[in-house]
């Protein structure tokens, strides 16, 4: 009997919020879902997991992140529950974990879906950073997917009978890469491949101290803070804010480009989210001809207005 | 101590894409280049060859013959060696690393294996991780920082909301590089001259005991998605500009 499997990710023993996508696409295959989740308290989890038939928890004294034990453990669950789709996120951790499971156990895998149809084994993905889609069939036995946050649709779930429990030890085999650190980022930074909101700097912020103005907005709407490859290059941004081909690539509901020219490059890394805003003093910048809507002007005038008019609205 | 890197020869970034026969990229007319995340990694193996005595830098591609000119570019950088698996077919992530696994080994000893975390043409994520795991060894991916020291190397990989993981890991390993990694140099015209010069070691896909093509994911089309319709700029005074562009964002678009 061929099942369906998830991985549920979590950050600071918090679901992450495209573990409901994954739920949700799991959930139309109609085949039985397992979810397996590293957590020892899986109580308050059951809620967010509601509809799901077979949770395997997986328990430990130490259940930080190691690649090496979370492959291991999994890769065996996936054999033994004959899991043969199995879905995850394509987060940092996504992406780390699922190749070496699929190494492990031989199965195919396709990272950043954006279209899965489980009946015809076929995908849909961005290639070229997002500049073409390219549709795959596979043929395997297990087949693995992570999912590209903000994507797939979230329905409520019907709420089953109580789900079987199946609790496992975590497998500590080996340990070859350990990771022994987690440095914090000294601000809050909302993550970007996941904001529904995205505000951000291009070139025409002049420096550094003036995505102040940036930060000041995405404040107020809880946005993530992005950059342009040549605001990174200029300093006046962190390599992790850049969006783009060599940067991350985002899918928010709302993205905010501020002084941003709009090389074909950044657009590939935004150029799905579902609204996109331009500000820049250049009414010829290649952006106003992708974005939805565009105001030609002076960012330094415009931003703070924007923020003004922003409060007004949110009181 | 001897270094790998591994480099793909991808499409410029700024090439225009056209799709053939549905399921390939027109490649008339396109300029090619290393993919820049395998840049970054061939830039860190020439630091940490600077660094330590008696090491050399072994480059290795596999794709159709016009391949051969990103492993030209990647000696000029100051890379010894270079390795091509020619082949003219498309083959899946798992058989090229498979197929770059068995001929690293082939050399004998390897100590670090640096690659780029992805390719920008197929954005797979994948083809790091199935040679370390092929290999056995460790793997750290999306790597911004690496040091060596003694057998030991310690890298901190960018993971989500800017956060860091401090990894170590004892060699043999792979390092998947990530921008922010180091500046890659620009090859001198001396090293373009001494590259022209050296010999390139070609491998077939038989060579390296796959001798058959066994693709489990198939590519069916490939296809430009929809374009956006052109949008609408805001005209007026910008206060009263901002003004509507918030009220279309809440009332009518419904995104705030």
């Amino acid at each position: 009997m061929a099942n369906i499997g998830i991985y549920v990710e979590l950050k600071e023993d918090k679901l992450k919020k495209s573990n409901k996508e994954a739920i949700s696409l799991a959930k139309r295959s109609e085949k039985d879902v397992y979810v397996i989740i590293f957590t020892n308290n899986l109580d308050q989890h059951l809620d967010e997991l509601k509809g799901i038939k077979n949770i395997i928890q997986i328990k430990d004294q130490d259940l930080t992140y190691q690649p090496d034990y979370y492959s291991d453990t999994i890769a065996n669950i996936i054999k033994d529950y004959n899991l043969n789709d199995f879905i995850g996120i394509c987060s940092a951790q996504g992406k780390d974990l699922f190749p070496r499971i699929a190494a492990k156990i031989d199965a195919s895998l396709v990272n950043d879906c954006i279209e899965i149809d489980f009946k015809n084994n076929s995908i849909t993905k961005p290639v070229f950073a997002g500049r073409l889609l390219a549709k795959y069939r596979v043929e395997n036995e297990f087949k693995m997917y992570t999912i590209r946050p903000n994507v797939f649709p979230v329905q409520a779930f019907g709420s089953e009978e109580n789900p079987e429990i199946i609790t496992k030890e975590l497998n500590k085999k080996e340990l070859k890469t350990k990771i022994v650190d987690i440095i914090k980022s000294d601000l809050k930074k909302i993550d970007l491949t996941e904001a529904d909101i995205i505000v951000s700097g291009g070139r025409g912020m002049k420096e550094k101290e003036n995505f102040k103005i940036l930060e000041d907005i995405a404040q107020l709407l809880n946005a993530g803070v992005g950059a342009s490859r040549a605001a990174v290059d200029a300093g006046f941004a962190t390599s992790d804010m850049q969006v783009g081909q060599t940067g991350k690539v985002v899918n928010p509901k709302l993205y905010i480009a501020c002084g941003v020219p709009g090389a074909i490059q950044h657009f590939a890394g935004m150029k799905t989210s579902k609204v996109i805003v331009a500000i820049n003093k250049d009414s010829e910048a290649p952006i106003f001809k992708k974005a939805d809507y565009g105001i030609v002007g002076d960012l330094f005038k415009i931003v703070p207005l924007l923020k003004k008019e922003l409060e007004n609205i949110l009181e | 101590m001897n270094i790998f890197v591994c480099i793909k020869q991808v499409p410029d970034t700024e090439a225009t894409l056209s799709v053939k026969d549905g399921k390939t990229i027109n490649e008339n007319n396109i300029k090619w280049i290393i993919s820049p995340y395998d840049e970054y990694a061939i830039e860190e193996a020439l630091k940490v060859k600077e660094k330590t005595p008696e090491s050399n830098v072994t480059l290795i591609t596999l794709g159709p013959k016009r391949c051969e000119s990103a492993l030209r570019s990647g000696l000029a950088m100051g890379a010894e060696n270079a390795i091509h698996i020619e082949t003219e077919e498309h083959i899946d992530n798992k058989t090229i690393a498979r197929a770059i696994a068995y001929a690293i080994k082939q050399e004998g000893d390897y100590n670090l294996i640096f690659i780029g975390k992805q390719a920008i043409d197929d954005d797979a994520f994948l083809t790091h991780i199935y040679i370390a795991e092929y290999l056995g060894i460790p793997v750290a991916t999306n790597v911004t920082l690496f040091k060596y020291e003694s057998e030991k190397v310690f890298v901190e990989r960018e993971i989500d909301g800017g956060e860091k993981e401090k990894i170590e890991m004892t060699t043999p390993c792979v390092i998947g590089a990530a921008k922010g990694l180091n500046t890659p140099r620009y090859p001198s015209l001396m090293g373009m001259m001494k590259a022209k010069k050296i010999p390139i070691k070609k491998l077939s896909l038989q060579d390296l005991e796959i001798e058959e093509i066994d693709n489990k994911i198939i590519i069916e089309k490939l296809f430009a998605p929809a374009e956006k319709p052109q949008g609408k700029i805001i005209e007026g005074e910008i206060e009263n500009a901002v003004k509507e562009l918030v009220r279309v964002l809440k009332d009518e678009v419904k995104v705030l």
